[in-house]
């Protein structure tokens, strides 16, 4: 016990538990850290995954990383986020929309309610319709919002996607408690 | 008169600038391969200095280098980290303002934002986008207005109003709400005289004014920011903003 | 609505468009607004584009290309008219026409907005309605102007006493006591001569009492000494810093002293030409100045041989404003002069190289132009002695907020805080702010300090705030005002106003969190490092001031210290649930989260 408090440095690393999400967004960012291909296996030497789409495991528990790709779309999506801040000591917010709302945002000039009666009473070919309301559907928020107007975010890595390359260099950094650099090419907005 | 006056000099991070009279800062260190980031700048047209990225320290006090004239003995910082922040937080500020996605525009790659937020690291926005409702136009044959990008940095007003005689574009409302309006009384850009061989199509440094029917030429990979930082490109052409159109 | 002969309105402004400001004010007392079609005429025989036009009716906050109310009413947003309860006059106005701020009434009777600060500090809350100022606000006087526009009675057919405006001046001192016949400054400064008069005003220490504080003896002395085929001498009569009312004054009931200034400086540097940028928050001074212009024409102190003085020709006319307060900085309120948006120049060149119609042109404040016209016919020594080393002579402050007896104290330069607080009967004060918005926030432990160029420099604004005041509030309502005044031209200052304004709104309301003041100072930071002219440079000032010095303020009205929602999270689902509704605990959002 003494021994060991004395050289941390020789302590085993312990796997990080990682949780990933995708919120309002279209899983290109999960599909781009697949891209690292190979690497996946150096990466689970590393890291043990919790609550992801990778794992099915809906619940997120104590999590010392959180990857979320997607905006703020809807109420489910603001209670995932918050579940993820809860629970991660690290939350990274990944991919265009997580940062700026992206693709979805672009509907933030129409009102919801003109868009949910448009597209389900007065849309063209809607007959007889009706706007869902089932409770265990989530309500869409007025506007698509970036995940830093909800929760703290402690580091953005930007692209649509960012690219395997690019989440490769960031997960190491990160793993080994490096501060991510982020050099030419490395960011990209697109 | 026999000699020519020897070369007069400004000294910036260090370097001695040299410069000739009626040059600014920002003219000055381009010509000298000395990279100022800046949006609103544009070698062809006065300058006017709207847009504050290119904001120096002269002597200790900011001011911004493309209207402020070259002077000898002056002693100007640039590359700090003082002043990097400083740019950042403004291109953030520009981020915030408009609708930027970058995903979706077709000037993504070659556009003047995107590198110089690249240029200076910008991973995030940082502050709550405003999301303007801004409505495009698409009113025009060959032209579409996207405002959704603008910066307001008025090049393509300079530029319809002193080269092609025309004044297409200019500026209403004020503050936040300042926005690109076009000459016409339908708001229209398919009656104002805008022709595609205007000057004015050609300066936008974001994804304003843009061709029709031409979006996304340059395959991913290939264009002027995919391949070098916009400080490399701007100090290797003498007018960057003209190289990708 | 009456109609509009446009040719006939053009030709009385010589189809001039550098005139386009005044024309749009014709336009608009006529219309009411300034419909497409009319912008599109106008430029036609203006000889100017469409889209000029245009922006300079998107520019100004008293034009608009969109219909308005017959009746447009105005509240003064100013934080002295807030403090004395004018967001419960306007809504009471609001309720009893159904309107939303901003909106007009479907029958285009009348139109309800909030404008800044209308300078009535001294006698708020006020408003304005069309072209004319009502003060001393009450319940009952709303109730009074309610009736009145809803029986659509004429302006001119309202009771004369709704429109009076009082005179405060509650100190009086070399200025505000002076007597001074018409042309006896003119002739001190004829006597000596032009070069004499303008070295007499550099002896005396007179500095622009604008705000800046630029030497008065050198800007002339800079405009005589530019060659050119014409000289200006403008009159910033553009008193648009919040709490400030002095100029009001002086123009009221010392115009004479004004223009006797303004003459004074034509003949010093050789102009021939004057012209007075008068804001349109003061219509009530419009036609006692031209009148006071037309006396002075026929008794020959304007017009060819001003004074008798052979050769030497001016005249001086009168511009209205509309609406813009960043026309109070110089370039900016030449840019408005000249018919166009409100933009400050890139400096150098300076107004007195290149200033109205890039000729030499002297822009001086009202206060400055009256204590010029003195020195013209006392001498330097009789302002030199009073003040301070680096402030000579007095200065006129415009004392509003929680004192006994607001209005306007004339002080020599050097007199503290404190001494004015006492003689205006603040009980209690926790702050003052100097010189407006833009000036100096002081706390209380602060009040030795003194009005001077060397400690605390003024434009003349001087509001109170007692113990009972929430400090967040009134920056809130500074912010705001930057918010709504920045032309936009430059990054830092358009988005920073707003973001700071947003800011300070969430902080306010009790939403905020650290995070948004942490991005305040930021922000103001960048505000100050890169703002291209003194809006934006002074804009997160009082921002900066409050968070030293009334720091807990902020820290209390905080929701948390953790970063929180910038928006409501509830108050989002709001127009899905009425889309589908629902309203089931599945269709809201708790603030809180798990």
């Amino acid at each position: 016990m003494s021994e060991r408090a004395r050289e941390p440095a020789t302590v085993p690393r312990r796997k990080l538990r990682v949780a990933t999400a995708s919120l309002a967004g279209c899983f290109g960012c999960h599909m781009s850290l697949l891209d690292i291909d190979e690497r996946l296996v150096d990466l689970l030497e590393l890291i043990e995954l919790d609550a992801s789409p990778l794992t099915d495991k809906k619940r997120c528990g104590p999590c010392d990383l959180g990857l979320i790709e997607g905006g703020l779309c809807n109420a489910e999506n603001v209670h995932t986020l918050r579940a993820m801040r809860a629970n991660c000591k690290i939350l990274v917010a990944v991919g265009a929309c997580a940062l700026n709302g992206g693709l979805p945002a672009q509907r933030n000039h129409i009102d919801v309610r003109d868009c949910l009666q448009t597209a389900y009473l007065s849309g063209p070919g809607v007959e007889r319709g009706f706007i869902p309301n089932d409770p265990e559907l989530p309500l869409p928020l007025a506007q698509v919002h970036p995940l830093h107007d909800v929760v703290k975010i402690d580091y953005f890595l930007a692209g649509c996607p960012p690219s395997a390359e690019a989440i490769w260099q960031f997960l190491t950094d990160l793993i080994a408690g490096r501060t991510p650099v982020t050099t030419h090419g490395l960011i990209r907005y697109d | 008169m026999t000699d020519a006056p020897a070369p007069q000099t400004f000294q910036m991070d260090g370097h001695d600038v040299a410069f000739a009279p009626g040059q600014s800062i920002m003219t000055a260190a381009l010509a000298a391969g000395r990279y100022i980031p800046h949006l609103c700048f544009h070698p062809e047209f006065t300058a006017h200095g709207s847009c504050k990225v290119c904001t120096v320290k002269v002597n200790g006090q900011p001011h911004a280098s493309c209207t402020t004239p070259a002077r000898a003995g002056d002693v100007i910082e640039s590359d700090t980290d003082e002043l990097t922040q400083l740019r950042l937080n403004l291109v953030q500020f520009l981020f915030t303002e408009g609708n930027h996605f970058c995903p979706s525009c077709e000037k993504s790659g070659g556009c003047t934002l995107q590198g110089v937020a690249y240029e200076l690291g910008m991973t995030t926005e940082h502050f709550s986008p405003l999301f303007p409702d801004r409505p495009v136009d698409a009113s025009h044959p060959d032209v579409l207005l996207d405002f959704n990008r603008c910066i307001l940095c008025e090049l393509c007003i300079r530029a319809s109003a002193i080269h092609d005689q025309k004044h297409v574009f200019a500026l209403s409302g004020r503050g936040i709400t300042k926005h690109l309006i076009v000459n016409a009384e339908s708001g229209r850009l398919a009656d104002t005289a805008l022709a595609l061989s205007d000057k004015a199509m050609t300066v936008c440094p974001v994804g304003v004014i843009l061709r029709k029917r031409q979006g996304f030429a340059v395959p991913i990979g290939q264009r002027p920011y995919d391949r070098q930082p916009i400080s490399a490109v701007a100090t290797a052409h003498p007018d960057p903003e003209d190289g990708h159109e | 609505m009456t109609t509009l002969d446009l040719a006939a309105m053009l030709q009385r402004h010589g189809g001039d468009a550098t005139r386009l400001v005044q024309i749009l004010h014709e336009v608009t007392a006529a219309l009411g607004y300034v419909p497409p079609a009319t912008i599109t005429e106008l430029a036609a025989r203006l000889g100017v584009s469409r889209a000029h036009v245009e922006g300079v009716v998107g520019f100004y906050s008293f034009f608009s290309a969109e219909p308005q109310g017959r009746f447009r009413v105005r509240f003064s947003d100013n934080i002295t008219d807030q403090m004395a309860g004018s967001h419960a006059l306007c809504q009471r106005m609001l309720d009893a026409f159904r309107l939303e701020l901003g909106e007009v009434s479907r029958d285009g009777l009348v139109s309800i907005a909030r404008t800044s600060c209308t300078g009535l500090c001294d006698q708020g809350p006020a408003l304005l309605v069309n072209d004319r100022a009502i003060a001393r606000l009450t319940p009952q006087r709303i109730g009074a102007i309610c009736s009145l526009i809803r029986g659509e009675v004429p302006l001119a057919q309202w009771p004369e006493n709704l429109f009076a405006i009082h005179s405060h001046v509650e100190r009086r001192d070399r200025i505000l006591a002076a007597v001074m016949q018409p042309g006896e400054g003119l002739a001190a400064a004829v006597a000596r001569g032009a070069a004499a008069t303008i070295a007499e005003l550099e002896r005396s220490g007179l500095r622009g009492r604008g705000g800046a504080g630029y030497p008065t003896g050198a800007k002339w002395a800079a405009c005589a000494a530019t060659p050119g085929p014409e000289r200006y001498v403008v009159c910033n009569a553009d008193e648009g810093e919040p709490g400030t009312f002095k100029d009001r004054e002086l123009l009221a009931h010392h115009a004479e002293l004004v223009i006797e200034g303004m003459t004074v400086a034509a003949f010093a540097v050789g102009a021939q030409r004057g012209l007075i940028y008068l804001r349109a928050e003061y219509p009530f001074l419009v036609a006692p100045l031209l009148e006071l212009l037309e006396r002075r024409r026929a008794a020959g102190l304007l017009g060819r041989a001003v004074g008798g003085v052979a050769g030497f020709a001016f005249d001086i006319e009168l511009h209205v404003g509309a609406g813009a307060y960043v026309c109070g900085e110089e370039s900016a309120l030449i840019e408005s002069l000249e018919g166009k948006r409100g933009i400050p120049r890139n400096r150098p060149p300076y107004p007195v190289t290149h200033g109205y119609r890039q000729r030499p042109t002297v822009v001086n404040n009202v206060e400055t132009l009256a204590a010029a016209a003195l020195v013209a016919r006392d001498g330097a020594d009789a302002v030199r002695g009073q003040g301070t080393p680096k402030s000579a002579g007095t200065k006129l402050l415009s004392v509003a907020g929680d004192v006994a007896r607001p209005g306007i104290y004339e002080y020599p330069f050097g007199v503290t805080v404190r001494q004015v607080l006492d003689d205006a009967g603040a009980v209690g004060s926790q702050a003052v702010q100097v010189g407006g918005p833009s000036g100096t926030l002081l706390a209380a432990r602060e009040f030795g300090r003194r009005i001077a160029f060397e400690d605390v420099p003024s434009a003349g604004a001087f509001m109170v705030f007692d113990q009972g005041r929430d400090m967040v509030a009134v920056v809130e309502n500074f912010a705001r005002f930057f918010a709504h005044e920045s032309c936009g031209f430059c990054t830092p200052c358009r988005v920073g106003t707003t973001l700071a304004a947003q800011m300070m709104t969430r902080i306010a309301t009790g939403v905020g969190s650290r995070r948004d003041v942490k991005d305040l100072a930021r922000v103001a930071g960048v505000m100050k490092a890169a703002s291209h002219c003194g809006l934006g440079a002074t804009a997160g000032a009082p921002v900066v001031a409050a968070l030293e010095k009334f720091r807990p303020a902020f820290d209390q009205r905080l929701r948390s210290l953790d970063v929180v929602p910038t928006f409501d999270l509830d108050l989002a689902l709001a127009p899905a649930r009425e889309a589908t509704a629902r309203d089931d605990l599945a269709a809201h959002l708790d603030e809180e989260g798990p």
